[in-house]
């Protein structure tokens, strides 16, 4: 591994000083198993590396007003276990328990997730120069594009490789940022940018931003209705929520497509529905036909099956990717037919 | 000009937990925990596979949960605890993780069979007694390329069975 400077600095401010004085030469160090992936393999160079793990406060997750808050430093394995989060945001439990290797999930971090760089292998090669290392042209166009989007690609192909995003979508979580100039929070579905935005990153932090908390709402704070269940520890939530995932290998694998379903129900009346896909697009992509036609359905009512086949509503398949269309169709018919009959 | 970061990769003196002994030691920031205990502490049963956090040969057990040292940086580990397959069992007693992998051939060349044993190790620690589906989870993210794989989840149900 080329040799670099590691900083623990010992609050967040120190940390974003240090992040903004020299942002082409420093990247921010929460688990590091991308990271120091992305060093040993040359793609990323930076000279001085800073870590969170000395910040107080960043890890661990704390009820607040009926939903929760995520420190980034979060590892997934704890995300896993936590006895809210399973009850009560079930999808986002399941995303965290299927990620990766226990190895990694002990170490990896919700931050870390949800900012990690794309897998696109011609992306992950030492000797390419594509476009989001700041070339001139995207490999996978004359190469193999099995693992790549269907979606929303513009130049630039990959597909966001976060599982927890796509779980953390439909809850309509919120990311707090830190920065220079203080900190916002943003909508989960904001954070995330596609090439079409910036070919060169992923999401919307600015030089020295880096990502402290998530906010999971509770039922008060997002209009998925009613509380139908009491969770644990005096978090109720009213959703029913299931997250599915399509990959090659049984575990320590990537999806092909994953999906989250979640809806709130009043009666037997579906409220509100949220579902968002993973492996299709370069950010997590909001499936909307199939929220909408689900909205107001009664429970027996819903056609999974037509559901899933509103899920793309427009692929643009590449020329290896094809599979993932109806895969996608299929794993939302599963779904939402696993919600519907009670998760 | 703002405080230039250094080109030459600098230095710590740090003090690491491993197997029970505290060790001060002075080690470049950019190494591995692997690289520590192979090349400092000539503790070379955890393996360098890949390097990349995939084969699972380095694994070690830090803060008792197991990782892959080649994907932790040295500094990263702070106060807490590693332990590696030679913290295991006593001078001329083997761990029961690693008397099941004897008894059930649970090897085949040896190389991943340290980390293996690691994941393991930590499974029974949480879980003496893990369903057969527990087992495959614990031991999925350490790969076998002899494909024991079938003498391995044999090892641990046998050693499941034995605790029964």
């Amino acid at each position: 591994m080329q040799p670099f400077q590691y900083i623990e600095p010992k609050s967040l401010d120190e940390a974003v000083a240090l992040l903004a004085a020299q942002p082409g030469e420093t990247q921010l160090i929460a688990g590091g198993s991308d990271l120091l992936s992305e060093i040993k393999e040359g793609v990323a160079a930076p000279r001085r590396l800073v870590s969170l793990a000395g910040i107080p406060g960043l890890r661990g997750i704390r009820e607040t007003g009926g939903g929760l808050e995520l420190g980034a430093m979060t590892t997934i394995a704890e995300l896993a276990q936590h006895p809210a989060i399973r009850a009560c945001y079930t999808a986002l439990a399941q995303a965290a328990e299927e990620l990766a290797t226990p190895q990694i999930r002990n170490v990896g971090t919700l931050g870390g997730n949800l900012a990690q760089r794309p897998r696109c292998w011609y992306y992950r090669h030492p000797q390419t120069v594509c476009l989001k290392k700041g070339g001139d042209r995207c490999y996978a166009l004359a190469g193999v594009s099995k693992y790549l989007c269907v979606t929303g690609g513009d130049r630039c192909y990959i597909v966001h490789p976060s599982d927890t995003a796509v779980a953390l979508s439909v809850f309509d979580a919120r990311v707090e940022i830190a920065g220079p100039r203080g900190t916002r929070t943003m909508p989960i579905g904001e954070f995330f940018i596609g090439p079409g935005q910036d070919l060169l990153r992923e999401n919307g932090l600015e030089p020295g931003e880096l990502v402290t908390r998530v906010l999971l709402p509770g039922q008060d704070e997002i209009p998925l209705g009613p509380p139908l269940q009491r969770g644990v520890g005096g978090i109720s939530v009213p959703v029913r929520s299931l997250y599915l995932k399509a990959r090659e290998r049984e575990t320590g694998d990537f999806a092909l497509v994953s999906v989250a379903v979640a809806v709130a129900l009043e009666g037997d009346t579906i409220r509100q529905a949220r579902v968002c896909l993973g492996g299709v697009a370069p950010v997590p992509y909001r499936a909307r036909p199939v929220e909408e036609y689900l909205r107001g359905q009664q429970v027996a009512d819903v056609d999974a099956a037509h559901a899933g086949s509103l899920a793309l509503p427009n692929p643009r398949p590449m020329a290896d990717n094809g599979y993932k269309v109806p895969l996608t169709a299929n794993l939302v018919t599963r779904a939402v037919g696993e919600v519907m009959s009670g998760g | 000009m703002p405080d230039a970061v250094p080109a030459a990769a600098t230095t710590a003196t740090i003090a690491l937990e491993v197997n029970g002994r505290v060790h001060r030691l002075t080690v470049r920031h950019h190494w591995s925990l692997l690289d520590v205990l192979r090349e400092q502490l000539d503790l070379t049963g955890a393996k360098r596979g890949c390097d990349r956090g995939e084969c699972g040969a380095c694994t070690v057990l830090l803060a008792s949960r197991p990782v892959y040292s080649c994907q932790v940086l040295a500094l990263q580990v702070g106060h807490r605890p590693v332990v590696t397959v030679e913290g295991l069992g006593e001078s001329n007693i083997l761990d029961p993780v690693q008397q099941a992998f004897l008894d059930n051939d649970g090897a085949q060349c040896g190389y991943c069979t340290p980390g293996f044993v690691m994941s393991a190790r930590a499974l029974l620690d949480d879980n003496p007694h893990p369903s057969d589906d527990e087992i495959r989870q614990a031991l999925a993210g350490n790969l076998c390329r002899c494909n024991a794989y079938g003498r391995i989840i044999q090892s641990m149900r046998a050693m499941r069975d034995a605790a029964r």
